[in-house]
């Protein structure tokens, strides 16, 4: 092939470059396996078997994740950066899919819906998430994002007999649609204002000269789009109508995997750029989505609106960390959230997961009154809820103790004193409705009697991972953390420095304005 | 002693052995005696393990005892630490004492969800001793919380009839206060990189702390806010009375007993040993309110119709007491602190376990429902004299000593405040309930106490006559703590330097 030019040869992607997005490719080859399958096998059967397949993806696609982890480095033209930032969130978003689906498997056959592609979507966003963890180019960061979100839109309508499921759908991909635009908007901007749209690059041209008014626009665009997607505050009403009206198992998933890719790309974002006036508009938005996420939740009495709101509150928790400006706070704050968002995701998936089983046909039973006398009638399944609730309040041995921990002790380290008042103070409130559910369960006599199915076994194991997840960041959080730190070292400046010196060779960013 | 082999173990095995015991309990069928025989022994075994600590403690030295220190979690620097002095010695022992009785006097009235009852509450003490014991920053805010729980639930499970808004009330109340403490310890870690007590404790005192002076007044009332409502200290009290009356007679005793001594302990420990001066500059704002609590308590107590809210208002009343005591900064007064904090656990323990006999049989805590109690049940009569005498501050029975030291300590720190404490409340009500007519008809059936009842009061009203003969045994072991609890900051500092 010499008769190539040079920088085409170059251009053309090695095997390595396919390795660095194995578990993307694995993913998607499951992903269309399940819908090729779904219209030869019967009907009867078909929930099961897609079910399974999707399970054999995401293992697959966690074997993927270990195998990609040994070749660390960029691909496909500086696109893709396989480090251990990245490993780690594709480790967690497949996980959580995983969970999800063995959650599902029930959940499916119980509320009537036949769908082989409900698997099929899952591991298609699956796809967008693990992307959007990996790339370092602000296009494909975007591309990750769409593919991630529209999967999640039809997601949410999956209960296609219910008014409310459709309602949240169009609502979801309605606002989502338009947060989308915010953050492509600001990743014109930022190329407008520097030229690059590969944030390593960017990141160098804003060290080295004068920083636009154009960046500040750019950042704040972006960082809408962002927040629409984790349900910070102030862009977070739309939070409690959908996850009201999504399936339980889905409301688990979107209010942690795609959560979690979007806040890996903010802090890809946001400190490897450095985001020049980043302080203050993070400093609001935490300190809104804690309070108002707490606040909000006090006076809910669908339990699915409730932990919507509080997942906007633990938004605002995990946002405190991205309020680190000096690098050795830095570190620590990134560590933090990556804790965080590994926490958050085992308790919440496992809280939906019990949801899910209990709300039954239709999702009839999802009001606090319906868990009056829970923990008589299904004690494992009350003290398996409860353990999630406590975790979520940040009671010790929990994994919600030291993500809390672990970013209040970053934000009092990097002496944000008020913030972390203002922190600790809505975690006391938010004890007060979690709580609620507890003594709804135990204290309370039921009023009506609401049926209480046996777990099957596919719950059955996805709530053992969960409240082993849980216990394990609780009690043992150290080697999680470890490896936090050592990655959250990766997207930090300066190593990005090293890294573009190391890339002089190789061919510039794709998009550049020469 | 340093020589016994197992020494730096036992604080492990005397914390742990309940929680052991809950484990274990956990995978019981569901025959409600052997659960109850079960817990019994269990709960006697810890004490008779905790026996080991007076018996080998070395009352002259001061300083941490037993000591272990082992590392838990490397970021952030978490220890397993625990120690112990003078201060904790008494303070596990009546945990582990009044536990056994708590399972006694719950043998007869928890007929319901039994296994959850004895699970719990062992739990609970587990908890509870870990709070005196660790002496790592993080393993005592971690043990703190971990009693909130099952003492919630011992409320709003097994409680009387607003036995949920008593438990929310009471884990709001603590749960909030508690927060800011773990600000409070959070700004520490981060300026001084470690949870160790006794590391931060020399820092602040040879003022190597950056940043210190301008924080110390915030960070000392972090602390004193989460100690102040679990004491609880006038006006953060309206949970106690809320949770003390629907709580299980098991849950009033530990709640009465212990739980409200961490507060005080707390104070002991973090605000008068972290920042000395702080608690100096405040003292006189909260020896007000500590006095306030001790009127106020001892007249409301005298007012109430409810004969557990009577009792406890008069817990208020004495843990002002404490309060008194703790801030006067003499040695008298943290003796008599000590002290009565001891006694109150013995006696108001007594107190409500024979309130809780009381409703055992008619239902109720109504004062105004009995009347001529003495009669039907001579011996339940004589046993509740006892303690109430106790209680009071008679001389000779555990209740004098401590309030007579906190006097003569407050009086030499100022000679204004002086109070003797209100003992009328206690005698009235002794006189409605026992002595006069029968109001009732039912209470002349009325059984006098069981085996059960007897095996849990009397230990008590044994405990407090020691007490009230030989304090000398107890205050032998909290003098020297006391001291140290006391030198003044700056020859922390020089004993520093020059060490180094």
């Amino acid at each position: 092939m010499t008769f190539l030019p040079a920088a085409v040869l170059q251009a053309i992607p090695q095997s390595t470059d396919y390795i660095r997005i194995l578990p993307e490719l694995v993913l998607s080859v499951f992903g269309i396996v399940v819908m090729l399958l779904e219209p030869l096998v019967d009907e009867e059967k078909s929930q099961k078997l897609l079910g399974l397949v999707a399970l054999g993806g995401a293992v697959a696609g966690l074997l993927a994740t270990w195998y990609m982890a040994r070749s660390p480095g960029l691909a496909f033209s500086n696109m893709v950066k396989v480090d251990g930032f990245s490993v780690f969130f594709h480790f967690l978003v497949i996980a959580i899919a995983a969970v999800v689906i063995l959650s599902s498997f029930d959940y499916m056959a119980v509320q009537g819906i036949r769908a082989g592609e409900y698997y099929a979507l899952i591991l298609f966003g699956v796809v967008g998430m693990a992307l959007m963890s990996s790339a370092v180019e602000l296009v494909l960061i975007f591309i990750g994002l769409e593919i991630s979100s529209i999967s999640t839109y039809i997601l949410t309508g999956f209960r296609r007999n219910e008014a409310s499921s459709s309602e949240s759908s169009l609502k979801y991909f309605l606002l989502g649609s338009f947060a989308t635009a915010f953050f492509l908007y600001g990743v014109a901007l930022m190329f407008g204002a520097t030229g690059f749209t590969n944030i390593a690059l960017i990141s160098q041209k804003l060290q080295s000269g004068p920083v636009e008014l154009l960046v500040y626009v750019a950042m704040a665009l972006m960082f809408v789009g962002l927040g629409f997607k984790v349900a910070a505050a102030p862009f977070h009403i739309w939070t409690p109508d959908v996850y009201e009206g999504a399936p339980a198992p889905i409301v688990g998933f979107m209010s942690t995997a795609p959560k979690a890719a979007a806040f890996a790309v903010l802090l890809r974002v946001v400190f490897t750029i450095n985001a020049p006036g980043r302080f203050w508009l993070i400093w609001i938005a935490a300190a809104f989505s804690m309070t108002l996420g707490n606040v909000g939740a006090l006076v809910q009495t669908n339990i699915k609106r409730l932990l919507a709101y509080s997942s906007i509150a633990h938004a605002g928790y995990l946002l405190v960390a991205f309020a680190m400006i000096a690098p050795d706070n830095s570190v620590s704050g990134i560590s933090a959230a990556m804790f965080y968002a590994a926490s958050y995701a085992a308790m919440n998936v496992g809280a939906f997961a019990v949801i899910a089983h209990f709300a039954n046909t239709g999702e009839r039973y999802v009001t606090l009154e319906d868990y009056e006398g829970l923990g008589r009638s299904a004690p494992l399944l009350a003290a398996t809820l409860t353990i999630f609730l406590l975790s979520l309040i940040g009671i010790p041995m929990t994994g919600g103790f030291f993500a809390k921990f672990y970013v209040f002790s970053a934000a009092v380290k990097a002496n944000l004193i008020w913030l972390t008042l203002i922190g600790v103070i809505n975690s006391a409130i938010g004890a007060y409705y979690y709580l609620r559910i507890v003594v709804v369960m135990y204290m309370r006599e039921p009023r009506k009697p609401v049926p209480v199915t046996p777990v099957p076994i596919g719950l059955g194991a996805a709530l053992a991972i969960s409240i082993l997840a849980t216990l394990y960041l609780g009690i043992l959080p150290n080697q999680v953390l470890q490896y936090a730190q050592q990655s959250a070292k990766e997207i930090l400046p300066q190593q990005a420095a090293t890294f573009a010196n190391s890339t002089e060779t190789e061919p510039a960013a794709p998009v550049s304005p020469h | 002693m340093s020589t016994d082999s197992w020494s730096p173990y036992i604080l492990t095995f005397v914390t742990f052995a309940p929680l052991v015991g809950a484990l274990l309990l956990m995978l019981f069928p569901r025959r409600d005696r052997d659960i109850r025989i079960f817990s019994l022994v269990f709960s006697l075994l810890t004490f008779l393990l905790s026996l080991h600590l007076p018996v080998h403690f070395r009352r002259a030295v001061t300083g941490f005892q037993y000591e272990i220190d082992r590392s838990w979690i490397s970021t952030p620097n978490i220890h397993y630490h625990m120690g112990m002095d003078g201060i904790s010695l008494w303070l596990v022992l009546l945990t582990t004492f009044l536990t056994p009785l708590c399972v006694l006097i719950s043998w007869k009235s928890v007929h319901d969800r039994v296994k959850e009852f004895f699970i719990i509450l062992l739990i609970l003490e587990t908890a509870l001793i870990g709070v005196f014991t660790s002496l790592d920053l993080f393993l005592f805010y971690f043990f703190w919380e971990a009693t909130l729980i099952p003492m919630a639930l011992l409320i709003g499970i097994f409680g009387h009839e607003r036995k949920v808004y008593a438990a929310a009330k009471f884990f709001m109340y603590t749960m909030i206060a508690s927060v800011f403490m773990l600000a409070a310890i959070l700004w520490l870690y981060a300026k001084t990189g470690t949870f160790n007590f006794v590391t931060i404790r020399d820092q602040i005192a040879s003022h190597q702390l950056a940043g210190f002076p301008g924080a110390a007044q915030w960070l000392f009332l972090g602390f004193f806010l989460a100690f102040a409502v679990k004491v609880p200290l006038f006006p953060f009290h309206t949970w106690l009375p809320d949770a003390h009356v629907e709580a299980p007679t098991a849950g009033s005793v530990l709640l009465a007993g212990v739980l409200l001594k961490m507060g005080t302990y707390g104070m002991l420990r973090f605000n008068l040993g972290l920042f000395p001066e702080q608690a100096h500059n405040n003292a006189s704002w909260i020896m007000t309110l500590a006095l306030i609590g001790i009127i106020y308590g001892a007249l409301v107590a005298m007012v109430q119709p409810n004969l557990k809210k009577l009792i406890a208002y008069s817990s208020v009343s004495h843990l002002g007491f404490v309060v008194l005591g703790i801030f006067s900064f003499t040695q008298a007064g943290l003796n008599g602190a000590m002290f009565v904090m001891l006694a109150h656990g013995i006696s108001t323990g007594g107190l409500f376990m024979l309130a809780g006999i009381l409703h055992e049989r008619r239902h109720t805590y109504e004062i105004s429902e009995f009347g001529g109690v003495a009669s039907p049940m001579p011996v339940y009569a004589t046993s509740f004299l006892f303690i109430v005498l106790a209680s009071l501050g008679l001389p000779l029975l555990n209740g004098f000593i401590g309030e007579f030291l906190v006097l003569s300590g407050a009086f030499e720190a100022r000679a204004i405040y002086g109070i003797l404490g209100g003992a009328g409340y206690l005698l009235w009500m002794y006189q409605r309930v026992f002595f006069g007519k029968v109001t009732n008809p039912i209470n002349n059936s009325m059984r006098d106490m069981i085996g059960f009842e007897k095996a849990a009061v009397w230990p008590c009203a044994l405990a407090a006559l020691v007490m009230g003969v030989a304090p000398i045994l107890w205050l032998g072991a909290i003098d020297p703590a006391v001291q140290d609890a006391l030198a003044p900051p700056v020859t922390h500092a020089v004993s520093k330097v020059v060490g180094q």
